[in-house]
């Protein structure tokens, strides 16, 4: 079987190219073409064949991982209109959103210097909840809206949370040791 | 063998095309290797009837080993030359060996992985490891009676990637070929949820004797889907011993010792952690070389005060590894404890009161990894189709780049399903800039100097161009073995630098070349110590097999003077099958063989006519 590495992600899995997808069909899709094309598959087969398969495979796992993800799965819809969400340059922001990012950079720093556990776990909880709000907009501006300059906004938004939140995971990890 | 080859008519000894493959469990204490026969798995034995092969080998000064239970024996006569426990220098520089001075080795200090000095010249962990794979093969290769085709090795999960490639590095100068290294816990999951047709969510709790790992599984519809591991690829069961050993030293305030002392109060040490595991105390008695004796009395209370902080090492890793798969301790169905280390009393508790339930310990701690990679290996030699479940495996650690300042960038983070590709563009920071190096790290800290580094190289020949015009496009590929490749590529004129990481801490191929070439010295040797067991093996199954006949028509074909002279010869092949005399070995191997020839004939004519009843004619002339 072979896996053609040209489609998109949402053509290799079946699904529509939208934000909001069904993950459980995407999950049981993804196990379907691992196991046509999986290196364990090809063990006993000649290089090319396993080194085919390597491909393939990782082919298939960065396209699930990358659905799989609400962020990235509406960056790469964006890359699909031909829209780039240029996280590294555009971090233009509204400014009560950056003073909300400030402040809980300060509450972590803070409750990380006072080893303190509970006020790490509610800024996590927090920030997970303002996370879901703003996939709620995502799925309006995405599949609903088609604003894509919006949604891309919207991403870059979703990249501050989820800067935060991996240094929120360092500090767990910080307080363990 | 006459007697052998009476088989049932009508069933066929030959198999259609069986490939022999093996899983190898290559441990810190013990290692084994199993296969799968007639759709089960089982671990091979040696003609003793052992399981566990101790991963221990004595260089002789002529250049010989001794391997297994023989080395064993003389570690405290001969500490420096016999090697236990080398799983933990794998892969690793002498600056990683932690507690070097109380290890009664010669190490010797030199870049890259550390090397031991013996009697029979200066050793790497690779070619140590090679001796112990090597007894391994020709275990199977005996008992399967026929080469193999490959072997799936395992690994802690926890290995970085230098660990992983000296693994691969041994299994190859054992002269075997690696179907694929897999994760112990991950093998582990595999024995266990075939057994069980387990379903849900699973953690595997696996403390070996030198290794930890926790990895959290997804169990469904046959996917084996590894959701997140961590672990730590230096505790372990040792580590235990080495608490008892310090005590023995506090308390008898001994210091100094020399490396005998040193091995056989860490042997001690190991039998009081074993003995503690149900007895409330335990007595430890030895006589130094000084002359001076040690008697003291260890209590279960007090063993558990001396390892506490062990035990607690192992808990962090479980909260790191839910934390990272998105779930807690209430979405996990159950618990798989695997390792011998996992018999301690402390640690079921604390496991148990971790996930806030009762591991489970269904499957022998010991042999459960080797017995998942064996059914793993029967998938990937091709003798069944295995589309009915698959694996999906994780990368344990972070690799990363090292950027301006010292600082490490993630390119791929932690456990992602592997196979997996990353790639991340870069560009010059001067102008007219035409090399730039690339040095590949693993591990999850910020500054490089805090991770392992894996490799460096150079991209040169980039075509001058003002500062950040050129783009570089750095691609790191993990493959199916958790190893790890990273090539360098120019876009504008696709100048490439390509590199499989190894340099660091791996060997060369002209190394690896270099070695084999050594080790066919003892080939001589190798292929008569292989002759005299395979003399021994054909002794004990022609005994076995005598000895099921007498039993079963004995009495009823023979006369009582008839069986007692074959029961002479038997008795004289026993007495025979444990000397190294292959002639000897031979002479009594023919002679039983000639007392029962009649004997033979007479169960083959019983066997036929048994067969035919029941049967009508026309069944017969088909």
């Amino acid at each position: 079987m072979q896996v053609d590495l040209q489609q998109d992600f949402f053509s290799l899995f079946n699904l529509p190219a939208r934000f909001n997808i069904d993950s459980a069909l995407l999950e049981q899709n993804y196990r379907a073409l691992q196991s046509q094309v999986h290196p364990d598959k090809f063990a006993h087969r000649s290089e090319t064949e396993r080194r085919v398969a390597m491909q393939q495979s990782t082919f298939v796992n960065e396209a699930f991982q990358t659905l799989r993800k609400p962020i990235d799965r509406a960056r790469y819809l964006l890359t699909l209109h031909g829209v780039e969400t240029h996280e590294e340059t555009n971090t233009a922001m509204p400014l009560d959103f950056l003073m909300q990012q400030m402040d809980w950079r300060e509450a972590l720093e803070s409750a990380l210097a006072a080893r303190d556990l509970s006020v790490i776990e509610d800024l996590e909880n927090q920030l997970q909840t303002d996370n879901r709000a703003l996939l709620q907009q995502l799925a309006t501006a995405l599949d609903v809206e088609n604003d894509y300059q919006q949604g891309a906004g919207l991403v870059r938004k979703c990249r501050f949370l989820e800067k935060l939140a991996e240094e929120v995971a360092a500090a767990f990890d910080e307080l363990d040791n | 063998m006459a007697l052998l080859q009476i088989s049932e008519p009508g069933l066929s000894a030959a198999p259609h095309q069986h490939r022999l493959a093996v899983g190898i469990d290559l441990g810190t204490t013990n290692s084994l290797v199993a296969t799968v026969r007639n759709g089960i798995s089982a671990v091979l034995n040696d003609e003793l009837g052992h399981a566990l092969l101790p991963s221990v080998v004595r260089y002789l000064a002529d250049g010989s080993t001794q391997i297994g239970v023989a080395a064993q024996a003389l570690q405290s006569e001969d500490p420096v030359n016999t090697i236990v426990s080398v799983k933990r220098f794998m892969g690793r520089g002498l600056a990683d060996v932690g507690e070097v001075v109380n290890l009664p080795y010669r190490f010797v200090d030199q870049p890259g992985m550390v090397q031991l000095r013996t009697v029979a010249g200066v050793k790497s962990p690779v070619e140590i490891s090679a001796e112990i794979l090597k007894t391994l093969r020709q275990r199977a290769e005996l008992s399967l009676g026929g080469d193999l085709v490959g072997a799936v090795i395992t690994v802690p999960a926890y290995f970085d990637d230098a660990q992983r490639q000296a693994t691969k590095d041994a299994a190859k100068l054992a002269g075997l070929n690696v179907l694929r290294l897999l994760n112990e816990p991950t093998a582990a999951a595999i024995a266990y949820g075939l057994d069980n047709a387990a379903e849900g969510i699973y953690a595997v709790y696996d403390l070996g004797g030198g290794t930890f790992d926790i990895s959290i599984l997804k169990l469904s519809k046959g996917v084996f889907e590894v959701l997140a591991t961590n672990g730590d690829s230096a505790l372990g069961g040792d580590d235990f011993d080495h608490r008892i050993y310090c005590w023995l030293l506090e308390i008898n305030k001994l210091s100094a010792l020399s490396a005998s002392d040193t091995r056989l109060l860490l042997t001690r040490a190991r039998a009081a952690k074993e003995a503690l595991t149900d007895h409330a105390d335990t007595r430890i008695t030895a006589i130094l070389s000084s002359g001076e004796v040690i008697d003291s009395l260890l209590t279960q209370q007090d063993f558990y005060q001396l390892s506490q902080n062990l035990v607690t090492r192992s808990i962090q890793p479980l909260r790191r590894a839910l934390r990272d798969a998105s779930l807690t301790v209430d979405d996990i169905k159950g618990v798989v404890m695997v390792g011998g280390s996992t018999r301690m009393p402390q640690i079921q508790r604390a496991v148990a009161e971790f996930f806030r339930q009762t591991p489970l310990n269904n499957l022998d701690p010991d042999k459960v990894v080797a017995l998942g990679a064996a059914i793993q290996a029967n998938v990937l030699a091709g003798n069944r189709s295995g589309d009915d479940w698959l694996l999906l495996d994780v990368c344990p650690l972070s690799l990363g780049i090292e950027t301006m300042g010292g600082l490490t960038e993630k390119i791929i983070p932690r456990n992602s399903t592997i196979p997996t590709a990353r790639a991340q563009e870069f560009t010059t920071f001067k102008d007219g800039q035409t090399a730039m190096s690339v040095h590949v790290v693993q591990g999850e800290r910020e500054l490089v100097s805090d991770c392992r580094s894996l490799a460096r190289f150079e991209l040169r020949g980039i075509p001058p161009m003002v500062a950040g015009a050129a783009r570089i496009r750095v691609t790191y590929q993990i493959d199916a073995d958790g190893l790890l490749s990273v090539s360098a590529r120019e876009q504008s004129k696709g100048v490439e630098a390509q590199i499989t990481v190894k340099p660091s801490y791996g060997l060369a191929d002209a190394e690896i070349a270099k070695m084999l070439q050594d080790s066919a010295v003892h080939a001589q040797e190798d292929m008569q110590s292989r002759a005299l067991r395979e003399q021994q093996l054909e002794a004990t199954q022609l005994i076995e097999a005598v000895q099921a006949a007498l039993d079963q028509d004995g009495a009823a074909l023979l006369t009582d003077t008839e069986q007692q002279s074959i029961r002479a010869k038997v008795a004289t092949l026993i007495a025979t099958a444990s000397s190294a005399d292959q002639l000897a070995i031979k002479r009594a191997v023919t002679q039983l063989n000639e007392a029962t020839v009649a004997f033979a004939q007479m169960r083959m004519d019983k066997s036929m006519s048994g067969a035919l009843m029941g049967h009508n004619i026309s069944e017969l002339d088909r």
